[in-house]
């Protein structure tokens, strides 16, 4: 894709790794000036990140008065109330079970268009802008639309059951489906940016591979399973990376279809800091701070997988 | 890849077509010798591969009706009579002809003119600002080698790991506490600089031919100077994508702008529309041409730059 520009590196050309340039005067210019250059991302990042990164700790270390300012220090009341609210296991189950309904859908179905669109044709490309068409809805447009399809007593998916003669069911209102419904439209939501990706892998495999693999007789699915799904492996673990911390971080769609109910039966962890921090003019900050505090943890649990695993990957081939 | 699959999966049925009619093997027109044993399994094989292809194809068609239906029914549906849309069960084509009234009513609701200068101005200003942020970090860190490179960028990698959700508390407290509140300033402050766009462009600098930095340098070239004549053009691509990438996300963005806007007058588009879907009166029509417009834009971005979005999204992904 930058094929004009890429180009390997040589010794001469050094890359650019930020090793001292040892025998390069001209480029010898460290002064303190090239530190300007980085000055306006580090404004940003000290306001809008690391600073509100050590106040998030300091607001779960304190108590919140009815009006949203931080009170006393309470030490570790707040994870202490959070640990043991009945609620909270109920929440974190839910956002278990949110990153399971919508991760492995999506890998899954992803995958098996990806592999069947690989090769290139007229058919193809139409397809592939097809499958890539969600990727431009947001999150609002597509939970209210798909909030129109879930619509109990005029919505196309009731209308749907019926026809095939069963009872038109409540897909937000009752909990068993409030989740799977909100994580379908997720599913729908994510696949464009899902298939772009593994289309991405795909092409990127040797021909020689695929060749290689033809001669000794292997076509079909067995090209695709054991050939093109190990290929691309790098990507597929990428997607279930950052498909587990978008869905962990997910808000938009709970709050515009369910907002949490029934029976916060579709509370995630998120929407749970925003019920704490925000909602009904709730300004627990310190129990919400608290929460917040568990959700770093575990993306950066989720992260750590990411950086062992693609490193070790990396140093296999 | 296309080499191989124009070259072989038409080869193998036309040499199995020829074997069976001659019921004798032609031994050199296919690789596979069992497959020329008999002709039976050869027939058999043939129309085993005729059938996987038609299976193939139709759960392709069938996945893809899946996924295009909401967004031809977002269409269909701004475009629809009450009679149809609001029918049970609905119409899926406008039967009783089109109308623009559902978009018409959408825009006297919400201050529709004024959200989209919202969204797309906000959208814009962190567009432009973000490209230009990691580009000056990114340059400072490949081409100028500021002191402790590998450290700031590490530092700048790591801001990616925090969600934002976990910190918008904080971040809500602050734009509060600066009264800046339910402004234009609120939407755009916190986003004018990312550690994936500095991590997209320092990936691409790496990728620079050094001599024509080097070149340029020895002709005196000065810092700025070099940045602009040499590294901005050079770095086309990668700005492109990263500046598509950027615009999709925040036009699309919801929590934050949900957070600190509370006029409508303020609101983004994507905050407008969820006001057209109201529980008790429940209108189909008008919530579809709300979806419709907040998405048109982002739409043609997608079918327009399906390039450089691949670009941007692998990014991450491959190397």
């Amino acid at each position: 894709m930058s094929a004009a520009i890429a180009r390997p590196r040589t010794a001469s050309s050094g890359g650019g790794n930020a090793q001292p340039a040892v025998g390069r005067k001209p480029f010898n210019v460290r002064s303190w000036t090239p530190l300007l250059y980085l000055l306006p991302a580090i404004a940003v990042f000290a306001c809008f990140v690391v600073y509100p990164l050590i106040r998030t700790f300091i607001l779960s270390a304190s108590g919140t008065d009815i009006l949203g300012r931080q009170s006393q220090f309470v030490g570790l009341r707040n994870f202490q109330r959070v640990f043991t609210d009945p609620e909270f296991g109920k929440i974190m189950l839910n956002t278990l079970l949110f990153a399971v309904y919508t991760v492995v859908p999506t890998i899954v179905l992803s995958l098996v268009i990806a592999l069947m669109l690989n090769k290139e044709s007229t058919v193809n490309r139409v397809f592939r802008t097809v499958f890539a068409l969600p990727f431009a809805y947001s999150v609002s447009a597509a939970s209210i639309i798909f909030s129109a399809f879930f619509n109990p007593a005029t919505g196309l998916f009731n209308a749907i059951v019926q026809k095939f003669g069963g009872q038109p069911v409540g897909w937000l209102t009752t909990s068993q489906f409030a989740l799977p419904a909100i994580a379908m439209t997720t599913v729908w939501m994510n696949i464009g940016y899902n298939v772009l990706v593994l289309l991405a892998g795909l092409g990127s495999v040797p021909d020689e591979v695929v060749e290689a693999a033809r001669l000794d007789g292997a076509s079909g699915f067995r090209l695709q399973w054991f050939i093109m799904i190990p290929m691309i492996m790098s990507q597929v673990f990428f997607l279930i990376i950052t498909d587990t911390i978008q869905s962990l971080e997910s808000f938009g769609q709970i709050h515009v279809l369910t907002k949490g109910g029934p029976d916060s039966s579709t509370t995630t962890l998120v929407y749970d800091i925003y019920m704490h921090g925000f909602a009904n003019n709730s300004s627990n900050f310190g129990y919400a701070s608290a929460e917040a505090i568990v959700l770093i943890v575990v993306v950066a649990i989720i992260t750590l997988i990411q950086f062992t695993t693609v490193g070790r990957k990396v140093d296999n081939q | 890849m296309s080499v191989a699959t124009t070259t072989q999966i038409p080869a193998k049925p036309k040499a199995i077509k020829a074997s069976a009619a001659a019921a004798m093997p032609s031994a050199k027109e296919t690789r596979d010798e069992r497959a020329e044993a008999s002709s039976l399994s050869a027939n058999f094989s043939h129309v085993r591969y005729v059938a996987s292809k038609i299976f193939g194809l139709l759960v392709l068609v069938l996945l893809g009706v899946i996924v295009i239906f909401p967004v031809y029914y977002s269409f269909a549906g701004t475009l629809m009579q009450q009679q149809d849309i609001a029918a049970y069960p609905p119409a899926i084509w406008p039967k009783h002809g089109i109308t623009w009234s559902n978009l018409v009513t959408a825009a006297q609701i919400i201050p529709l003119f004024r959200q989209y200068v919202n969204s797309f101005g906000s959208t814009l200003i962190i567009t432009v600002a973000q490209v230009l942020t990691s580009t000056l970090v990114a340059y400072a860190l490949v081409v100028l080698k500021v002191r402790g490179a590998k450290i700031w960028f590490t530092l700048f990698l790591g801001t990616m790991m925090i969600p934002g959700e976990s910190v918008i508390i904080p971040n809500y407290l602050t734009i509060s506490s600066l009264g800046l509140r339910n402004t234009f300033l609120a939407l755009i402050l916190p986003y004018l600089a990312s550690g994936f766009g500095i991590f997209m462009m320092y990936s691409f600098m790496r990728q620079f031919p050094m001599e024509l930095v080097e070149a340029a340098r020895i002709d005196g070239a000065s810092n700025l100077r070099l940045l602009w004549s040499i590294v901005l053009p050079l770095s086309r691509p990668a700005i492109a994508s990263l500046a598509i990438y950027t615009f999709l996300t925040h036009w699309n963005g919801f929590f934050w702008p949900l957070l600190v806007t509370e006029t409508p007058e303020m609101q983004t588009i994507q905050i407008g529309i969820t006001q057209l879907q109201s529980p008790d009166n429940f209108n189909p029509g008008l919530v579809m041409a709300g979806a419709v417009l907040a998405v048109i834009p982002t739409l043609l971005i997608v079918i327009l730059g399906q390039r450089q979005i691949v670009r941007g999204l692998t990014a991450g992904s491959t190397k």
